[in-house]
């Protein structure tokens, strides 16, 4: 194993457990937002796509190139957008009394 | 080559900015006062990366803003105009698209690897890595499609077997394993890509076999995994495209989407296991078919008695499950409660961490239809309250308020922990028909004295009683 890798393993080791840290605050109510936030982070694969069907060489070929663009950017905008609609839903008791007068 | 060593050091700093911005936004989602402006910390951290790799010299620019228009167009209104109800499989396709699109990246990463080596072999490290990512990414791919064709109902959301299914699945996993370890070994072998493509071809076959025998109820279970893969398939493409941001995102939603799918299968008192290869729906399906077809009576209500029964009630609490979402009751059942209320009687809502299809499925649902996040309660929450309660109405709930798991060890849910609906005074139990539950089993809650059903849509049984309301 190089050194190169070993210091990527130790970003992601590092990065499971502040996840799981993070992640185990979250209450159960929270839980669908919280699955549809992190499915549109994992959409941070678009930054990779971006590299691999846009510089240089681009071996894919840009029909190729441009479906896997559209997959990631579909991950990260739909993701987003349905993250915030979820989240504007949840209102506090005083709130949802406010708006219903 | 100076100069785009020191641009680099931008561009790492800029993804490092990412990364923590990603932590801090998932971490202002422990609260759901907060949680909106995580989901922008969040934006606005994917927002710099983006902008951090446009000027790392962009050749192909159609290909790129091409696909970034359509893919935002096509995800941002399908993400606006899916209905609530339907948000499970929504997350599931959005999921597959990341999974799909880190297999890609994986692929056209190795071709311009093999390009530039000229014939001789790649690091390990790097075909390994490589590897990986396509397989996870694939598998994460065909699974979500096929988890979403089964909520969206395209095809039975019920457990499909096979005889020897396990052995078939095993088969193709041996194939991939071997067809990835021949690229690993010799990647200087000008058949590198046919393995590779094999591989790939094979893990999208057992994707599509993995999720087959997983059904309807477990769908919280396969839902969170697949989330958690696709975590795992960015991280490792941030091993091969050498991307420390990739590494930290993808490693933030791998630890998430584990700990959920631990979380669900605990709330089954099941281990993950048991629900991927369980076959659970299946096995009890056919059992209960099988079984003695016994007489059940049960009371049955009408809506005006129900009506009645809620209106000079002291606590109502309403147990809510797939069903609700299917009627789309939730909007009536917010009505009922304003209703209540306006009488003096309090409302609270169960939620049992599975009801529904996905991880907190209930809640979004109820927060849709206005209800305030503080009238929901956990199970371990709300289990005292049913002695304390003098009605309790299950709208399209049923496994999980089944009395059985607690008290019947025959039963193949026993263990499972449930909401106690059945201490409550009166129970009402809203339902179609007196089919058993998804998982085939009986629910001797019906049965109880202290139980009657309302038979028929949830939606038009709610509303009935909400019209029979108004009227009292």
């Amino acid at each position: 194993m190089s050194e190169h890798l070993l210091a990527e393993l130790t970003v992601f080791i590092l990065a499971v457990f502040v996840g799981i840290e993070v992640i185990g605050r979250v209450p159960s109510t929270l839980h669908t937002p919280l699955m549809s936030a992190t499915n549109a982070i994992h959409g941070i694969v678009l930054v990779g796509a971006i590299l691999v069907a846009g510089t240089q060489v681009a071996p894919l070929g840009p029909i190729v190139g441009f479906v896997l663009i559209v997959l990631a950017s579909l991950n990260v905008f739909g993701g987003y957008t349905v993250t915030e609609r979820m989240l504007s839903m949840f209102r506090p008791r005083a709130a949802v009394a406010k708006k219903e007068d | 080559m100076e100069q785009t060593a020191d641009l680099s050091i931008w561009f790492n700093t800029a993804y490092l900015i990412t990364g923590i911005l990603f932590i801090v936004g998932l971490k202002y989602m422990s609260s759901p006062r907060t949680a909106r402006m995580g989901n922008r910390i969040s934006m606005a951290g994917m927002a710099i990366a983006l902008a951090a790799t446009f000027v790392q010299g962009i050749i192909q620019w159609y290909v790129i803003l091409g696909g970034l228009v359509v893919g935002a167009a096509i995800g941002i209104y399908s993400a606006r105009a899916v209905k609530m109800t339907a948000m499970p499989q929504m997350v599931a396709i959005f999921n597959g698209c990341g999974g799909g699109a880190a297999a890609l990246v994986a692929m056209g990463e190795l071709m311009k690897q093999l390009q530039a080596a000229n014939g001789q072999p790649l690091g390990y490290d790097l075909t390994i890595t490589t590897m990986l990512t396509a397989v996870i990414g694939a598998l994460s791919f065909s699974g979500s499609i096929i988890a979403f064709l089964k909520l969206q109902e395209l095809m039975t959301g019920r457990p499909i077997t096979y005889p020897a299914q396990q052995v078939v699945n095993g088969l193709v996993l041996v194939a991939i394993v071997v067809c990835s370890g021949l690229v690993i070994a010799n990647s200087a072998d000008p058949n590198t890509l046919l393995y590779f493509s094999v591989a790939l071809a094979l893990t999208l076959v057992l994707g599509v076999l993995f999720v087959l025998p997983i059904g309807g109820a477990d769908m919280p279970v396969v839902i969170s995994l697949l989330n958690s893969f696709t975590g795992v398939a960015a991280a490792t493409t941030g091993f091969v495209l050498n991307n420390n941001v990739l590494i930290i995102s993808g490693a933030l939603v791998g630890a998430s989407g584990t700990l959920l799918t631990l979380l669900m299968g605990k709330a089954m008192n099941r281990s993950v296991t048991n629900v991927l290869f369980g076959a659970f729906g299946a096995v009890h399906a056919t059992a209960a078919t099988g079984g003695k077809a016994k007489q059940v009576e049960v009371r049955s209500l009408t809506p005006d008695d129900v009506a009645a029964m809620l209106a000079y009630a002291n606590q109502v609490i309403v147990a809510p499950g797939y069903g609700m979402a299917v009627a789309q009751a939730q909007h009536s059942i917010k009505e009922l409660e304003n209703l209540l209320e306006k009488r003096g009687v309090e409302v609270k809502y169960a939620i049992h961490p599975v009801a529904g299809r996905m991880p907190g499925h209930m809640n979004v649902l109820l927060a849709e239809a206005n209800v305030p996040y503080n009238a929901l309660y956990d199970m371990d929450d709300i289990n005292p309250e049913f002695e304390r309660t003098d009605v309790t109405l299950v709208v399209g709930a049923n496994d999980v308020t089944n009395p059985a798991a607690r008290e019947d060890k025959t039963s193949p849910i026993y263990g499972m922990p449930v909401l106690n609906v059945d201490k409550s005074q009166n129970v009402i139990v809203l339902k179609r028909s007196m089919a058993s539950g998804f998982a085939g089993i009986d629910n001797p809650l019906f049965e109880m004295p202290n139980t009657s059903m309302l038979f028929g849509d949830a939606k038009k049984s709610i509303d009935a009683v909400n019209t029979a309301l108004k009227q009292l």
